[in-house]
């Protein structure tokens, strides 16, 4: 930043699924600034009527990823600096996903696949059992933890180009859940996670792209939780033989 | 909007599949062609004189491009997506290939 560019280009998506277009606005350029406090500019300053989504703003909840400059982003932890193309930024909601209006995508259609890859915890002990002891040092526990850091911001989703061409695919977030649950000693459904990922929007969907591993805030592998997927659920239908 | 493709795994994954893509439009022709030998022998020699010309040449050199990004693009998917190996362990491993193909080729370039 030279200290002269005083004001930013920003266009942002305006409209829902069925039709819209890019609206652009000028917004006053701070020195440390992201695409979300861009954005809560112009819906404070600009226009009331923009919609969008958010919550944490330090990059724990998940609910503002947005496309910024066609890449998907989470905008709270998105430095303007970083993105900026000249004074001119691209602001557009979520890929692969409906959306509700301007900046919010739906999200339904995300967490029903989540739910649907066996991704809802189901405990092998009550409240009344015993606590069974996890080491942390064990290589399945190890599996598990690696993608337990996961937010459900959509990201990966929205990075997919499988998911673009497939509509019923499960999606990396989806899978990536479903692999975590599979290693987790305290999960009690572990055999029907492999019937879930194995259908036809399941695991072997994946063309290994990387999309996913690339974009993912937290620099989370959602790719190779699929191969392990795509592993176990080989394995299993060689032991049955067919 | 225009999602950023522009990582080494999907470009790897679009020079795997479009190699593929064009061996499977090249062999059928090929195939064709060798056929010749059993049928139109004499449109064969003329094939094969025609060939000897460098566009064809150079064009060959193509081929063997396809040929040997799909083999490795193949081997490199087998080995991400079956080996649960970790990310280090595949690098050296993929190295290690890389090197000894090196050095069997120069090898091989000498003998022949």
């Amino acid at each position: 930043m030279d200290g002269q560019k005083d004001t930013l280009e920003v266009s942002v998506w305006r409209g829902t699924s069925s039709g819209g277009d890019f609206e652009r606005y000028e917004v006053p350029a701070e020195e440390n600034q992201t695409i979300l406090d861009v954005v809560s500019w112009i819906q404070h300053y600009a226009d009331a009527t923009l919609t969008y989504r958010f919550a944490c703003r330090v990059g724990m909840c998940g609910s503002c990823a947005m496309m910024v400059n066609g890449r998907p982003r989470w905008t709270c932890r998105t430095h303007v600096r970083k993105v900026l193309q000249g004074r001119r930024v691209e602001i557009a909601p979520l890929r692969n996903l409906p959306v509700i209006k301007d900046l919010a995508a739906d999200m339904d259609v995300f967490f029903d696949k989540w739910v649907a890859a066996g991704g809802a915890h189901a405990p092998t002990a009550g409240r009344n059992d015993p606590i069974p002891p996890v080491d942390p040092q064990d290589s399945t526990r190890v599996t598990a933890s690696a993608g337990i850091e996961c937010i459900n911001c959509a990201i990966c989703y929205a990075a997919c180009d499988t998911v673009t061409g497939n509509a019923d695919y499960l999606g990396p977030a989806a899978l990536q859940r479903a692999w975590t649950l599979f290693n987790d000693s305290k999960h009690d459904r572990r055999a029907g996670i492999l019937d879930a990922v194995s259908g036809s929007g399941g695991c072997h969907n994946c063309h290994s792209m990387g999309s996913c591993t690339v974009f993912c805030p937290n620099d989370l592998d959602p790719m190779s939780a699929i191969a392990g997927l795509k592993r176990e659920t080989s394995r299993r239908f060689w032991r049955k033989g067919g | 909007m225009r999602p950023s493709r522009a990582h080494p795994l999907w470009l790897a994954y679009v020079l795997h599949r479009v190699s593929g893509l064009g061996l499977a439009l090249f062999l059928p022709l090929h195939f064709w062609v060798l056929s010749w030998a059993l049928t139109q022998p004499q449109k064969l020699n003329q094939f094969l004189s025609f060939a000897e010309q460098p566009v064809v040449k150079i064009s060959e050199f193509g081929l063997v491009f396809l040929l040997a990004v799909h083999v490795f693009g193949g081997l490199r998917l087998m080995a991400m997506e079956w080996l649960p190996w970790s990310a280090p362990q595949k690098t050296l491993a993929a190295g290690a290939v890389g090197v000894a193909f090196l050095v069997s080729g120069t090898f091989f370039l000498q003998v022949v």
